[in-house]
This record gives C-alpha cells, structure tokens and sequence, in this order.
C-alpha cells in the first residue's frame, strides 16, 4: 500500500510537544530523585515515599476523566460538536484508566506493608475500583467497530452517565465505610507524621503527573486523528484500485 | 409522553406474557442462583440468612440483566426497531415505557425471591414498609439505569457482553445500598435503611432523567 500523505504524517511530535515532553520527563525525575532521598518515616519506614507519586497519580486519573466528561459534553452540545472532542475524550479516558489502574497499584504496594494487607475495604479504594471498572467498559464500547459518528455520540453518552454515578457511588461506599468501620484511612493517613519536605515532594509530583498527562493526552489525541486520516485514506487508495482495476477490464475489451 | 409510555410499556408486557420467557426463563434462573449461594456458601443457615440481604439483590441484579437484554432482543427482529424509530412516538415515552416493563418484571421477580430466601435461607422478612420502599427504589434505578445501557448497547454485534460491563459498576451502589436497607429492614444491622432508601430515590430520579434525555439521541441511530 503506498504511503498515506498528509500534514500529520511525520509524526505526532512538534516543538510545543518537545517541549512539554522535556518539561514533564524532567519534572518526573525531578520528583522520583527527590522522593527517593524523603526519610523514612517512624511508622511507615521507606515506604512512605510513595506520597511522592501515588496522590498525584490519582489527581492526574481524576484530572483525566473530568477532562473525559468535559469533552463528551462539548461533543454532545450541538454548538461545539466537532470530531476533536470526541478525540480528547477517548484519548483522556484511556490514559485515565492507566494512571488509575497505578493508583491501585501503588496504592496496593503502600498498603501491605502500612495495613498489613493488600487490599481493604476502604472507602476510596472502594469508589477508585469501581471509577476504573466504569471506564473500562467505556473504552470496550469504544472498541466496537461501529460508524465513527454514532460511535462519538454512544461513547460521549456512556461518558456522561457514568460520570453521573461518580457522586453516588463516593456517597453509598463512604456512608457503608464510616457505618461500619471503626478506625477511617484519615486516622492512620501518612500525613500525620510529615513534615515540609514531605509536602513539597508531593507537590512537584502534582505538577509533574499533570505535565505527563497533558503531554501523553496530545500525543493520543494526534495518533487518532492520524488513524482516521487513514482510515478515510484507504477508503480512497481503494476505491482509486478498483476504478484502476475496471479501466483495465473496460481497455481489455 | 406519558400515553406513549404506556402504549410501549403494554406491548413489552403483553409479548412477554405471551412469550413466557420472563416466567420460564428469568424467574427459574433467579431461583438457581439462590440453590447455587447455597451450595457455595455452608449450608448452616447461619451463614445463609444473614446473607441473605445480599444474596437477594446479587440475584436482583443478575436476573435484571437478562431482563434488560431480553428488552431489547425484541426489538431487535423483524426490524422491530425500524418499526419503533417510524412510529412517531416521543423517544422519551419509549425509553418510560421499556424501563416501566423492566421494572414490572424486576418488582414480580422480587416477590419470588422473596419467597425464595424465607424458603430456602429461613430469612426473616420483618419491617415489610422499608423492604417494600426499597423495592421500589432500587427497581426503578435498575430498570432505567438498565434502559438506558440496554439501548446504547443495542444493535452491536458483542451486546451480550458489552452490557453485563457497562451496566453492573453502574448499579453497583443500588447493590451496596439495597442490601444495606434490606439488612436494616430485616434487622440484621442497626444502620438507619431509610438513608439507604433515600440514596436509592436519587439514583432512581438521576437516571430516570438521563434517559428521558439522552434516549432520542440514542434511538435514532441503534
């Protein structure tokens, strides 16, 4: 198949997206360096390091579906409607569900040793499982191969619904928690013990997640807009070859 | 609307007393899941009847899904659904009308697993007003909430397992609050059940009113 031409072709970099890369490549190592070297604390030793990169992760997914559910809306709404908030939309839901899948991960890792158990029953763990299960689903109904068009609308349906069940699940797994569970997260919460160096590291690590997803979300946003040049490319290679292929039968006769 | 509602809630009821797939079907598989909690879990009624809250609503929701895909699977024939895009009646009355008959179902299926868990779990259905109110609540949250993914995921190819992953993190907090009301209800738990009740209004008016909204939009090209 010959080569799709296009403005896009070369790539999905450009000296802004250079620049946000560096800026958040640099930002990120800035903050794992300087995570690294936080003292251990007395209850929680080493591990309370990971304040360096798990509260910003969860920020960046939060950050990632709010910006999922803004988009949705602006393609739902007549007067902004345009293909590339359905783009944005499908771009930060993906990179939402990765960063709120390494929230629970790193969440995980922070709590076998804090809690002595891999997974508990809390009240934001809970609502995180379930927020990351809600936009699975979506990015699955994404997948299903349907007319880009009615594919935009179900998906920013999807989003908006779901995002509508964001308060009332934070409202029924906070209430079941609280009612039920003596000691809450907040009483044996890191931030206790911290002092300031503990709390500037967290802030970079808030400035840096926010710059990696910026940059990611461009990126993604570029790829798909190149997938469906593409697409609608091929259509026209195609269609192009089997006028070519009747030209020769017609020449033939 | 709301005459259109009924029209389209009648003809769902009407095939589905004809068809007999939710008497046959629907309420003979809720009752397994119930035989089958029984064998997984010990068979000492301890164990199954303070469960038995949650078990009830587990089955709700299970048997809920078959309802919703049965919804829109009679649609989908005989260009049925051409048929309900040309017959002029306001979407918002067809999204009241299909999410009425799922509910009408949903609320008998719950009167046979009521039945089921006094039989089979010895579950003591005390307080009967909160059962009742949660009931309601609950059902209309899932049968509106189920109308609604029952449509967007109607008319593609991989329906039958999009759905359950759509639907199930949404009605998760009916679960949660269902089973909280039911076991204060019920008097397993101290918790105040009207709370739960209330939380399960909001996600019945909530949902209802995204699918009168959004139902047109999504009708027109399912």
């Amino acid at each position: 198949m010959s080569e799709p031409v296009g403005r896009n072709t070369a790539g999905t970099g450009g000296p802004g997206t250079t620049l946000l890369g560096a800026a958040a490549w640099l930002s990120l190592a800035t903050t794992v360096v300087l995570g690294w070297r936080l003292p251990p604390t007395r209850e929680q030793g080493p591990y309370a390091r990971l304040i360096a990169i798990h509260p910003p992760l969860a920020w960046a997914a939060y950050l990632a579906f709010g910006v999922c559910a803004v988009a949705s809306a602006l393609w739902l709404w007549k007067r902004t409607r345009a293909p590339r908030w359905d783009r944005l939309a499908a771009s930060s839901a993906e990179i939402g569900v990765v960063f709120c899948a390494l929230t629970l991960v790193t969440g995980s890792i922070w709590g076998r040793p804090t809690w002595g158990v891999w997974w508990t029953w809390d009240a934001r763990l809970t609502s995180t499982a379930l927020l990351l299960a809600l936009f699975l689903g979506y990015l699955a109904l994404r997948r299903v191969a349907y007319d880009p068009e009615a594919r935009a609308r179900r998906s920013a349906v999807a989003a908006l619904i779901a995002v509508a069940d964001v308060p009332i699940v934070h409202f029924s797994v906070d209430w079941w928690r609280t009612l039920h569970q003596g000691r809450s997260l907040a009483q044996i919460s890191p931030q206790s013990d911290l002092d300031g160096s503990y709390v500037s590291v967290m802030l970079l690590g808030f400035c840096a997640m926010t710059l990696v997803y910026a940059w990611l979300v461009v990126h993604r946003c570029r790829v798909e807009a190149m997938e469906e040049a593409l697409e609608s490319e091929g259509l026209d290679i195609a269609l192009e070859e089997r006028r070519a292929e009747a030209d020769v039968v017609r020449a033939g006769v | 609307m709301w005459r259109d509602a009924m029209l389209v809630a009648g003809k769902d009821l009407r095939i589905e007393a004809r068809s007999r797939v939710a008497t046959n079907q629907v309420a003979p598989f809720a009752i397994v899941i119930l035989v089958l909690f029984g064998f997984a879990l010990d068979p000492d009624r301890g164990v199954l009847g303070r469960a038995s809250a949650g078990l009830f609503w587990v089955a709700v929701l299970l048997s809920s899904l078959l309802a919703v895909q049965r919804s829109f699977a009679v649609e989908a024939g005989d260009g049925a659904a051409d048929g309900l895009r040309l017959s002029g009646l306001d979407p918002a009355g067809v999204f009241l009308g299909k999410a009425a008959a799922v509910a009408a179902q949903l609320a008998l299926l719950q009167v046979v697993l009521a039945i089921g868990i006094v039989v089979l779990y010895d579950a003591d259905l005390g307080g009967p007003v909160l059962l009742v109110a949660t009931c309601a609540a609950a059902t209309v949250g899932l049968a509106a909430a189920g109308t609604v993914y029952g449509v967007l995921a109607a008319g593609l190819k991989v329906r039958e397992t999009l759905l359950p992953l759509l639907l199930l993190p949404v009605v998760a907090p009916v679960l949660l609050s269902a089973t909280r009301a039911w076991e204060a209800g019920m008097g397993i738990s101290v918790d105040d059940g009207w709370r739960w009740a209330q939380l399960l209004a909001v996600f019945a008016v909530v949902y209802v009113t995204l699918g009168v909204l959004a139902f047109g939009a999504l009708l027109e090209e399912s």
